[in-house]
């Protein structure tokens, strides 16, 4: 049975054009208090453009848009670097309770030990899983914890009496890694990879004034970096640390630990390895685990254990500081805290096996098919080309036409080391049965291409819109609606 | 395991495939010298009742407002959200997608992202808002960031009463970057002191943050902020914390600032102990092309119908790398649906009301407290729905302990971030804390004063 098919889809307006004067979607208690006015020249009058709208109208209208949208819940969602696994339910439960979701940030530590315990629990549950002697889980997001660790690498350097200017960065990194070397204030060398990082390479570019190497192990082509020890130990000889991107960590869970294999600093995404629901964009969180010379550097404040009450210690004169206003995203780390305990230490390792399983298995039912420029053994992920592809279609194309046959479609033309890239990452929360269809479906893809290739070209053909003018977007943005313009 | 489908026929039919004998075999790229030769040492899996249970005994460790009347503020909110909010974001379509990188099965996110960038603009008083930040802070330090990309000068001055946790996170970002932040004095009436913002404006200046309302709750002179920063060819930034008050406060735009940034917690976002909020970001037009961040336009398909898209995403990290506007991949998506359901449902009527409710409780527990002997209000000008508290006898930490031994939170001390204000808390109050609950405040403080 193929997944994707046509049905009743709704239509819907913007919020500000169902607007009608008078209609009110809220309610408030009688004021209990006398009024009180502010100063009138401090004061605006309505704001224009603002929104009436009855309760009825705001729940059928966000209930229309969601219906538009694609998440885990609907279907498979292979796309690569993302790791899109199931998001469980009872975490949902768990971060909305009493106690957790109302509490204020500036609760006395005294009154907070519940939420300062969780916090100190999932700092040490994430350094066992990853190796290194100290967590910290402030960062809000998988970029904002690569921030954290390059502040903390030039940190070290600088109380070192070291003023190194370079960052080496491999060609099939994630941009953001470059972005955040950039914003720690450093230059970055970009090196080259042939799959893998080689030895070589490393060698070439490692000088004096390389203050870190970022690495993403497993790499963006979901292969392991198998010189990782060596690469470290030269990188450290020759006075720099080695940050790792820590993206694809779900295919290393009570495998191997990135802290053991001589990475001094590595972020993660709870919302990626730890099954915190994206959220159609975040909120996520970035936990970025140090090894220990490196731990008078992290971000403050750090929540530490005194006997058996926790508190927040700001007295850290080496830290680099705080990177947003309060604690970080709190109501992630509970959702993540959760999956932990409910997987437990074996249940991890199965996660992170089956991820693999699936990843080997869908490469192994489509590499007749499709071309695969890396042949050595995936880990979580595979990534194709579209050189095989006939019919003049592209990856672009392909992935336009899964969303017909019901599928989310794969990262695409990433990383960019690979020309068309189709990037598969199937996760362990997937079937059999679903990697089968899938798997089907691709061929069936591939065999359209051949024959009848206009069905690419003009795919989707389903979704409530086809395929929508970028270009015009970017050259004449319009990123807001406005009374009495025609939107 | 109830998240893992695989039966074991399942395994041995999928390692044929692949023409391997075990799952060890999947991992034989992993030299042996970095593989883990011992099970994880963390606690046994529990079941979903067990889990549950663990939780609500953390849970039940931590005050929250169930238990205790809180006047909490600084930056996070106790406001009530509708039941609508949480219903509408936790339909499985918008929390467990992706980010909208396939706009034709993600035109939900997409056009609820474009509503929350017109409210954004709307509420602000601006022209371009991007599709979220991380929070307040982080959103602020952005703006910094901007502002120095914009003039290409080096100094940006902080004022001191801008919210203490906005000014350390600029601080962070701003670490190693060529360039100096200078902080700018509280007057007497705890606004920015407008002399010595004029001394320190100068020909280098590329940005001025001044919080509306700022930290202690005062309504700052933006306009003249703005004046004087533009006197300079300085970018004047305005960091709202608590956005309720742009409900009826001038916005920011028509007093002529060039970037507002904030948080939208207050809008629907439980206080969660600090995490996730939403920062928000906005600009004029003509700084488009600087902005940080993600943002959605409106465009047309091929048959000519309204959709949105990503856009303008040459200025971010997956494209341009290390030349990129900012970092920042993953946003506060559904933190963004959360603001957007909730200004929908207060509307244009709600939010002011809502504000003046605010504003009318906070008043009223203000002059129930001027009137307390042992107690002052420091600071005389106008504020919103906050306010700074002397405590006469100096031991702040007393009464508060005092309070919270009547299960009251009474605010919070200023002593750790401003030495001079050591005899100082902040009270917050919203339309969440009745009349009641203010009069018990009250009550409490005088008998803490008279013993």
């Amino acid at each position: 049975m193929r997944v994707g098919t046509s049905g009743l889809v709704l239509n819907e307006k913007l919020l500000f054009e169902h607007s009608d004067p008078g209609r009110k979607g809220y309610s408030l208690p009688e004021l209990d208090v006398p009024s009180s006015d502010l100063p009138r020249e401090l004061c605006r009058d309505e704001i224009p453009g603002f929104p009436e709208l009855s309760e009825v109208d705001v729940v059928r209208h966000f209930t229309r848009l969601s219906t538009w949208n694609y998440g885990v819940d609907s279907g498979f969602y292979p796309l690569g670097s993302c790791t899109m696994k199931y998001n469980p339910k009872v975490n949902e439960t768990a971060a909305r309770l009493p106690g957790l979701a109302d509490l204020h940030p500036a609760t006395p530590a005294h009154l907070a030990q519940g939420a300062l315990g969780l916090m100190y629990l999932l700092q040490e549950a994430l350094a066992e899983i990853s190796g290194f002697a100290a967590v910290t889980v402030q960062p809000a997001a998988g970029a904002q914890g690569e921030l954290a660790g390059m502040l903390m690498i030039r940190a070290w350097h600088e109380a070192q009496n070291s003023s190194r200017r370079k960052v080496l960065i491999p060609d099939t990194a994630h941009g953001t890694n470059p972005a955040t070397a950039a914003l720690a204030g450093y230059d970055v060398v970009p090196i080259a990879s042939d799959g893998v990082l080689s030895m070589a390479e490393v060698e070439a570019h490692m000088d004096d004034d390389v203050a870190a190497l970022m690495v993403t192990n497993p790499n963006t082509l979901g292969l392991f970096e198998t010189h990782i020890e060596k690469i470290c130990r030269v990188v450290h000889e020759r006075g720099g640390l080695v940050y790792c991107d820590g993206a694809n960590l779900n295919a290393l869970m009570g495998i191997a630990r990135p802290g053991d294999m001589g990475i001094d600093v590595m972020h993660f995404n709870l919302h990626k390895t730890f099954s915190t629901p994206h959220g159609g964009g975040g909120p996520g969180a970035g936990p970025v685990g140090v090894a220990e010379h490196l731990v008078p550097f992290l971000p403050k404040p750090v929540v530490v254990k005194q006997g058996d009450t926790f508190r927040l210690d700001d007295d850290r004169p080496q830290s680099i500081g705080r990177l947003l206003a309060f604690n970080g995203n709190f109501g992630i780390m509970v959702r993540a805290y959760a999956y932990i305990r409910t997987m437990g230490a074996a249940g991890l390792k199965r996660a992170s096996e089956m991820a693999v399983l699936n990843a080997n298995y869908i490469r192994a039912c489509l590499e007749e098919t499709f071309d695969l420029p890396f042949k050595s053994r995936s880990l979580h992920e595979v990534v194709f080309s579209d050189r095989r592809l006939a019919g003049g279609c592209h990856t672009i194309d392909l992935a336009k036409r899964l969303i017909d046959y019901g599928y989310h479609p794969p990262t695409i033309y990433f990383p960019l080391v690979v020309k068309g890239a189709i990037m598969i990452e199937p996760t362990e929360t997937e079937s059999k049965e679903v990697l089968d269809e899938f798997c089907e479906a691709m061929q069936a893809i591939a065999a359209e291409a051949r024959d009848q290739p206009e069905i690419l070209h003009e795919a989707p053909r389903l979704t409530r819109v086809r395929r929508l003018d970028e270009t015009t977007a970017a050259r004449k943005p319009t990123l807001r609606w406005e009374a009495g313009k025609d939107n | 395991m109830r998240y893992l489908p695989h039966t074991q026929e399942d395994v041995a039919a999928m390692l044929g495939r692949i023409g391997i004998d075990s799952l060890e075999d999947l991992f034989a790229e992993i030299p042996a010298a970095v593989r883990l030769e011992r099970p994880l040492n963390l606690p046994p899996p529990l079941a979903e009742s067990e889990l549950l249970r663990e939780l609500r005994r953390l849970a039940g460790m931590n005050a929250g407002v169930a238990d205790f009347h809180s006047f909490l503020g600084g930056g996070a909110y106790n406001h009530f959200a509708p039941a609508v909010v949480d219903q509408l974001i936790s339909r499985g379509e918008f929390y467990t997608a992706y980010t909208p990188y396939q706009p034709e099965i993600s035109q939900g996110t997409l056009q609820a992202i474009f509503e929350f960038q017109t409210l954004i603009c709307q509420l602000t008083g601006m022209e371009a808002a991007n599709a979220s930040m991380y929070d307040g802070a982080s959103a602020c330090a952005e703006a910094v960031l901007m502002a120095v990309r914009l003039t290409r000068r080096h100094k940006v001055l902080i004022s001191r009463a801008l919210h203490p946790g906005y000014r350390a996170t600029v601080t962070a970002y701003c670490r190693y970057l060529d360039m100096q932040l200078e902080e700018v004095a509280v007057a007497a009436d705890g606004r920015t002191d407008p002399a010595d913002l004029l001394a320190k404006l100068d020909e280098d200046t590329a940005g001025l943050v001044i919080g509306y309302p700022n930290y202690f709750g005062c309504i700052e002179d933006l306009g003249q902020a703005a004046a004087a920063a533009h006197a300079a060819g300085a970018q004047l930034i305005a960091a709202v914390a608590e956005p309720l008050a742009l409900g009826l406060l001038k916005s920011p735009g028509e007093l002529d600032a060039d970037i507002v940034v904030g948080d939208g917690q207050s809008f629907g976002l439980p206080v969660s102990f600090g995490g996730p909020y939403v920062g928000f970001f906005a600009a004029r037009q003509k700084s488009l092309r600087a902005m940080p961040g993600r943002l959605v336009g409106e465009t047309t398909d091929l048959d000519g119908k309204r959709g949105f898209v990503l856009t303008l995403a040459t200025r971010e990290q997956h494209i341009r790398r290390e030349k990129a506007t900012s970092n920042i991949c993953s946003n506060q998506g559904l933190c963004a649906l959360v603001t957007t359901i909730f200004l929908s449902l207060f509307g244009k009527q709600g939010l002011r009301e809502l504000a003046m409710q605010n504003h009318a409780k906070a008043a009223y527990t203000r002059q129930g407290i001027e009137a307390l002997p042992g107690f002052s209000l420091p600071f005389a000008v106008a504020g919103f729905n906050e306010f700074v508290v002397r405590v006469e006898s100096g031991d702040t930490a007393g009464v508060l302990a005092a309070l919270e031994d009547q299960q009251i939170l009474g605010g919070i001390p200023l002593g750790g971030e401003y030495p001079e204000l050591q005899d100082c808390f902040l009270v917050c109050v919203t339309e969440q804390n009745t009349r009641q609950e203010i009069d018990e405040l009250v009550a409490a403080l005088a008998g803490g004063a008279a013993s």
